[in-house]
């Protein structure tokens, strides 16, 4: 029997500025352990050097591991070159060689402050596993904030449960989503698993795969939307995590919350938190030496 | 700083917000809630300052529905957290 294709599997990536020499500089790191993705952000004096971002494996010291020798990759940098490592995300705790553990909420903020620029006052990380909306200043400290991890719904994992199940490339489900004749009604049921039993219904009446997949991406925006609602939404308004990388979600959340939702940087939104992480270690550092 | 803790599920929303800018950590709360739900301690998502706030313990911040039950007979019952603290910073959602 063939191997099933892994309809599941997103993108990895990574990155070097090439217009810095780290030689010299003060480096400090930041390590973001998520449930799905983890990611390792290197900076050199504070400026964004290299990162990257891979899938987590079952082992966390390992996945941190990963996700930073393969940021360091062809920089010449080791372990020993890195003055201050933050961990944080789910398995914070267990990153092996950072001095610190810090909350990815405090960590998107400032993140996404670093990514979004100043003017961003909401930011809502959708992760794997949660989901968080964010409120910050100007300087990226966090001024409300909510977190959902009891619940898979509107979440990276769910939608991977959905890609899987429709046999769509996970990178594919959000222009498919608007490959349809009119937008249908959301699924009724935003919990995963009850979710895919709706779908699997709706599949079997001869709804074609696209109108599922509206479906979905829509009661996941109308749940984060809800969600929101709690803590309201300031502009200007930004998305991190894997799942602002989903169109399908993105515009019709745009479309609920009425607010337009800020552009994508040029760097991998799923950074944000290993990004933080790094700034704050940037900063402990520095607070250590005076 | 508002910090809400809890979660959202199928039966509804519960959170437990805390106003860390009210809140002057002088442990009222820990002292009157009965379940272990309160704690003070540095205030974890704002790392570089000082001030220790209160918050939810970790193991609760998944179950409060539960655990503040038996605190909250009715829609009009002030919880023991809510009415031990003088600085206004603690409010329920539900």
């Amino acid at each position: 029997m063939a191997e099933k294709p892994e309809y599941w599997r997103w993108t990895e990536s990574r990155w070097t500025n090439p217009d810095i020499d780290w030689k010299g500089k003060v480096i400090t790191s930041g390590i973001d352990v998520g449930s799905v993705s983890s990611q390792a952000v290197i900076l050199a004096d504070g400026e964004l050097y290299a990162y990257s971002n891979m899938r987590t494996g079952s082992d966390s010291p390992d996945s941190a591991m990963k996700a930073i020798n393969w940021a360091m990759e062809k920089t010449g940098l080791t372990l020993k070159d890195i003055s201050y490592t933050v961990g944080t995300g789910y398995g914070r705790v267990n990153v092996p060689f950072s001095q610190r553990a810090i909350t990815e909420i405090a960590c998107h903020a400032r993140g996404g402050n670093f990514m979004y620029g100043p003017t961003v006052r909401t930011i809502l990380d959708m992760g794997g596993q949660d989901c968080k909306a964010i409120h910050c200043d100007e300087r990226g400290k966090v001024t409300n904030f909510l977190m959902n991890d009891k619940c898979a719904a509107g979440t990276g994992r769910g939608m991977e449960v959905f890609a899987d199940l429709l046999g769509v490339s996970i990178n594919e489900v959000g222009d498919l989503s608007f490959d349809i004749d009119e937008e249908p009604k959301p699924v009724s049921s935003t919990c995963v698993v009850y979710a895919k039993t709706e779908a699997t219904g709706l599949l079997r009446e001869g709804w074609p795969k696209n109108k599922v997949l509206a479906a979905y991406c829509s009661a996941m925006a109308h749940r984060i939307m809800t969600l929101l609602e709690r803590i309201g939404v300031e502009e200007d308004f930004a998305i991190t995590g894997g799942i602002s990388k989903n169109k399908g979600v993105v515009k019709r959340l745009e479309k609920e919350v009425g607010i337009k939702i800020m552009e994508t940087s040029k760097y991998d939104p799923q950074i944000a938190g290993a990004l933080g992480a790094a700034l704050f270690a940037k900063a402990l550092f520095d607070k250590g030496k005076k | 700083m508002k910090a809400n803790y809890g979660y959202k599920d199928g039966s509804g929303d519960f959170f437990i917000t805390i106003d860390t800018d009210k809140c002057n950590g002088c442990r009222k709360c820990v002292e009157a809630c009965p379940y272990g739900v309160m704690a003070v301690g540095e205030n974890e998502n704002d790392p570089l300052s000082e001030k220790e706030v209160a918050f939810v313990t970790e193991n609760e911040r998944k179950k409060i529905k539960y655990t503040c039950a038996p605190c909250k007979p009715n829609k009009k019952a002030i919880p023991p957290c809510i009415k031990a603290c003088k600085m206004d910073a603690i409010m329920h959602s539900w």
